[in-house]
């Protein structure tokens, strides 16, 4: 390795200690030497090598030719065109960059690690990202679609138009209301309460006038498909239905359990229906009575409960379940 | 003992075996309860019973139907029986019960009308005599179990109208 100068280590006239490396060596080559120096202008530019197992990290300097009129050094002629620094006690030198050892070395360590963390978390994340594009296209397809409906372009027939039009009211709803538009609290609740009232007036009328609030949050969060409600929203949403005069309500039972029924709705009427069909079979259980209704078994439950609770019903509690049958003890003398 | 003993509609009627949550309905229940189990107890002319005994009784136990009342709930009719004045604990782990299908304050009454009407104030009487004495034979508390007579006995004494009084061979009563 030519380009080095002998040296004695010590600053010349008009140079200044910049930095100072310890645990330093410089390989001419691929061979260990000891004290030189390089010009700077020598330097064409600087590599960093990774430290391996066994093997220390490095810097690869490269270098210009020798100029003719160097000062003797160790070596005359050499056939490489690069030096390569092993740093042993890391704290490899970047051009330009105020190097550190000790606390200050372990911190950059410790952002290093930092910025690679966040890399690897930024390429895990990268498909969901590309799942909420897809899904906004999604949402796009169906808003687009629907417009097409609306002004009667494309060739599709009324009953396709009738058909798609209950898939994009199970299915989408353009811009919803989120906590960011309106900040959480009660006017975000507010806000939503009546965009409730807006989806569920058609499936509610569907079923019967009444549905649990679990079937509400499934249905209500697939619509939306993104920024799906918390139940706790949800339920704080529901609380205010009444307040603000909307045309559903929420109900809690004595079981604890919550529906959503219209206003219309008259729970303690269908009561009366439900003592009839109960006193044509005899007697029916929950599930029974589910099934020759139509409605769900939880439902059917509160029902004939709330039947009980007016003594339309009593119950037989056995080994066989649970069965209801007409309040003979206050009918029969 | 296989009287033809009536049984009541409720007894065919599965809810009667679960007692019910609704309170106008439960007491309705423990109504029909109270007067079965005084009913079949006066025709089987059982006047003390064990709770174990009543448990497997067919008063509690519908075989047929498949029902039984379960014991909490047998507990529970045997309470408002107690409160009504036809049921008293023996013991006082309440293992076993005194029956009494008239009130004692009843019987004694009873009782008193017949001492009355057959002139026989001021008159001694041994226990037995009341109970199973020619002169009874057609009163209604002939044959009567004397746990439920003594009891009568003591009603009557509470009103000043009888004293119980110790005879020769066991207990006897005069009357006032």
């Amino acid at each position: 390795m030519d380009r080095f100068v002998w040296t004695s280590g010590l600053l010349e006239i008009n140079e200044t200690l910049v930095i100072q490396q310890r645990g330093v060596r410089i390989y001419d080559g691929e061979e260990k030497e000891c004290c030189m120096a390089i010009l700077l202008s020598q330097i064409v530019f600087i590599e960093e090598q990774a430290a391996g197992i066994g093997k220390s990290a490095k810097i690869v300097v490269h270098l210009h030719p020798a100029p003719p009129n160097k000062e003797p050094g160790p070596f005359q002629s050499s056939k490489n065109s690069y030096v390569k620094l092993s740093f042993k006690e890391h704290g490899q030198i970047e051009p330009g960059r105020i190097k550190a050892v000790g606390i200050v070395g372990i911190e950059r360590k410790l952002e290093e690690k930092r910025k690679e963390t966040d890399k690897n978390i930024s390429e895990a994340f990268e498909d969901l990202s590309k799942l909420m594009i897809k899904a906004k296209e999604m949402v796009e397809l169906s808003k687009s679609i629907a417009n097409k409906i609306k002004d009667k372009q494309g060739n599709i027939t009324e009953d396709e138009t009738i058909r798609f039009k209950s898939y994009l009211l199970s299915m989408g709803i353009a811009n919803p209301v989120t906590r960011e538009t309106y900040g959480s609290g009660t006017q975000y609740h507010m806000q939503l309460a009546k965009q409730l009232a807006g989806i569920l007036q058609a499936p509610l009328e569907e079923r019967g006038g009444i549905m649990s609030l679990t079937e509400v949050y499934c249905l209500v969060n697939r619509a939306r498909g993104m920024e799906l409600l918390s139940p706790e929203d949800l339920v704080n949403a529901c609380k205010m239905l009444e307040a603000l005069k909307l045309p559903l309500r929420l109900r809690v039972f004595d079981s604890g359990v919550m529906v959503i029924e219209l206003q219309s709705h008259k729970e303690e009427e269908m009561v009366a229906s439900a003592l009839e069909t109960v006193s044509e079979k005899g007697s029916l259980t929950s599930e029974e009575f589910a099934k020759l209704v139509g409605m769900s078994v939880l439902l059917a439950k509160e029902r004939l409960l709330l039947a009980e609770k007016m003594g339309h019903l009593c119950r037989d509690d056995s080994v066989e379940g649970l069965r209801f049958y007409p309040n003979l003890f206050m009918t029969q003398s | 003992m296989a009287m033809s003993f009536e049984w009541p509609w409720q007894y065919r009627f599965p809810p009667f075996f679960t007692l019910q949550p609704n309170v106008d309905t439960r007491q309705k229940q423990l109504a029909a309860w109270c007067s079965l189990v005084l009913s079949f107890c006066r025709l089987h002319k059982q006047s003390s019973m064990t709770v174990m005994e009543a448990q497997e009784s067919p008063l509690f136990n519908n075989v047929k139907l498949q029902r039984k009342l379960p014991v909490e709930s047998i507990q529970i009719v045997l309470e408002e029986l107690r409160k009504k004045g036809n049921l008293e604990w023996l013991d006082k782990s309440k293992s076993s019960f005194l029956i009494m299908w008239r009130r004692p304050e009843e019987w004694g009454k009873l009782i008193y009308q017949w001492v009355s009407r057959s002139g026989q104030n001021n008159s001694v009487f041994t226990l037995y005599e009341l109970t199973n004495g020619e002169d009874t034979e057609d009163e209604e508390f002939h044959g009567l179990d004397e746990a439920t007579l003594l009891r009568a006995l003591q009603a009557l004494q509470q009103e000043h109208k009888a004293e119980i009084i110790t005879v020769s061979d066991g207990r006897g009563v005069k009357f006032f």
